[in-house]
């Protein structure tokens, strides 16, 4: 199923994602606009959209400060971090028949390593700050991460047990007759919870909570450095939207329109709907997260693992 | 739960809201006919100054950006020589229009007076002066009040006697 061509696949997917997730900030920025009330950005350029390219070319510009307090190294290395592991998720992401990088057949868990790799960045960057704030902000990351792995990883076994296959291509094509966000809803519901919490985005982004933590792991952080972060955070939602099209939505399935245009209608959709959640909900306390995570979520996660299991034994005996 | 999903639903109803902002330079605001901007100083209805230098308007000034100075001319008609308002420390709390016994000093709806540079903010009495009576159109201070100005003698004003002749009141 993999492309004849995988270095013009690899660079098409690579810009576009990258595009995209700068593209991102603009989309996020008039969707809270339009659901408060505002128009948002719409200066610069038509609708606004060179925004982007002014604050890009205006995060490049900008002084690349590393307090002399900082460990160094790590302190440079965190931000690389985040990128490398969500952009590495995307190598085995099925866009489209023959639009993959690496067709591998264990590519459910490849994503869930390399989003569990991604903590790293966060904690690192929380630790080499030497700021109370940003450890505080690093530790809240990887208690939050480690929590909600867990189900979200068992929320997808039972998608895994549908489609017999952790190669995501099986499982897009498994859904052929039945979008797997019918038999599986509950699955659906606690990965997109999950999905919120393992990108960081509000209305779980206890480790940068602003309020609280003035911007948690990467308060330290200036330039393009910071930029990565952010960067590396819009990725993530594209990521986890993409997951979401995949595993419940049918991936690239759909009538009449290309497969590609499909794949990117559902995972839009999923984008704003994580804008949509930043817009209206408020951040919770964080005992309150994870109490939510280890008494509702895993318990739901495990009792919805059982009943998937068991409907599949009695389905296939 | 419910709540949060009714929350979401809510927002998102919001898409079909009326936007409230006001796209400024395109699109200009309405501004209150009473709004407090940018101050003024206006004249009466035949033309003339109306501030007769009484610096109520500078004592009333909470943020002391009001400067002027006093004179009289021929007629005896008091008028300030010079008259300075800082505007980059005005608060625009509209007290020096309060004070004003003669409605010489209003504010009016107009804010956009942005500069590049400070200095450019201290206004004097040629940039304030205005042709117009502004808000007040028929008043005339010194047809109304008693004090004798050249061409207007003691108890020539409107709605005034003439003055008593205090002898005339002894036994």
């Amino acid at each position: 199923m993999t492309s004849p061509y995988p270095i013009v696949t690899m660079i098409v997917i690579l810009a576009a994602a990258l595009t995209l997730a700068a593209g991102l900030i603009w989309v996020e920025r008039r969707l809270l606009a339009l659901w408060q009330d505002r128009y948002g950005p719409n200066r610069v350029g038509p609708f606004g959209l060179l925004q982007v390219l002014a604050d890009m070319i205006k995060i490049f510009f900008k002084e690349d400060w590393i307090p002399p307090f900082a460990d160094k190294a790590v302190f440079i290395v965190a931000p690389a971090v985040i990128l490398v592991t969500v952009l590495m998720s995307f190598a085995v992401v099925p866009f489209a028949p023959g639009i993959i990088i690496s067709d591998l057949n264990v590519g459910l868990l490849f994503v869930l390593g390399m989003s569990s790799l991604g903590v790293y960045s966060v904690v690192l960057a929380g630790w080499a700050s030497e700021n109370k704030y940003a450890l505080l902000g690093g530790v809240r990351a990887a208690a939050q991460m480690m929590s909600y792995e867990v189900f979200m990883g068992l929320a997808l076994m039972g998608v895994v047990l549908l489609a017999g296959s952790f190669n995501l291509t099986s499982i897009v094509t498994a859904q052929r007759h039945v979008w797997f966000v019918v038999p599986q809803f509950i699955g659906f519901v606690l990965f997109l919870i999950a999905g919120v919490a393992e990108t960081r985005r509000l209305p779980f982004d206890l480790p940068e909570a602003e309020s609280e933590l003035i911007a948690g792991f990467h308060s330290e952080y200036s330039g393009m450095k910071f930029g990565m972060f952010f960067v590396g955070e819009y990725l993530g939602v594209i990521l986890i939207s993409c997951l979401i099209t995949i595993l419940f939505f049918g991936g690239w399935l759909g009538p009449v329109l290309p497969p590609i245009v499909w794949f990117l209608i559902k995972m839009m959709f999923f984008i704003c709907f994580f804008i949509l959640l930043r817009a209206a909900l408020p951040r919770p306390r964080f005992d309150q997260l994870m109490s939510w995570g280890w008494k509702v979520m895993l318990p739901l996660a495990l009792a919805n693992l059982l009943v998937t299991g068991a409907v599949a034994l009695v389905w296939s005996s | 739960m419910l709540s949060m999903i009714r929350t979401i639903w809510y927002v998102f109803l919001h898409m079909f809201h009326r936007r409230v902002t006001v796209q400024y330079p395109d699109e200009q605001p309405y501004l209150a006919p009473r709004y407090r901007g940018r101050i003024i100083l206006s004249r009466d209805p035949d033309g003339g100054e109306r501030c007769v230098a009484c610096y109520l308007c500078a004592a009333a000034c909470p943020v002391d950006c009001i400067a002027l100075q006093a004179t009289e001319d021929s007629t005896g008609r008091r008028y300030p020589e010079f008259f300075r308002i800082n505007f980059s420390r005005c608060i625009f709390c509209g007290f020096c229009e309060e004070a004003c016994p003669t409605y010489a000093i209003q504010l009016t709806p107009d804010f956009e007076m942005s500069e590049y540079q400070r200095p450019n903010l201290v206004y004097e009495k040629e940039d304030l002066l205005i042709s117009g009576p502004g808000k007040y159109p028929g008043y005339n201070f010194w047809r109304v009040s008693g004090v004798q100005i050249g061409g207007k003698d003691k108890g020539e004003a409107e709605n005034e006697g003439r003055p008593v002749d205090l002898h005339s009141l002894l036994p």
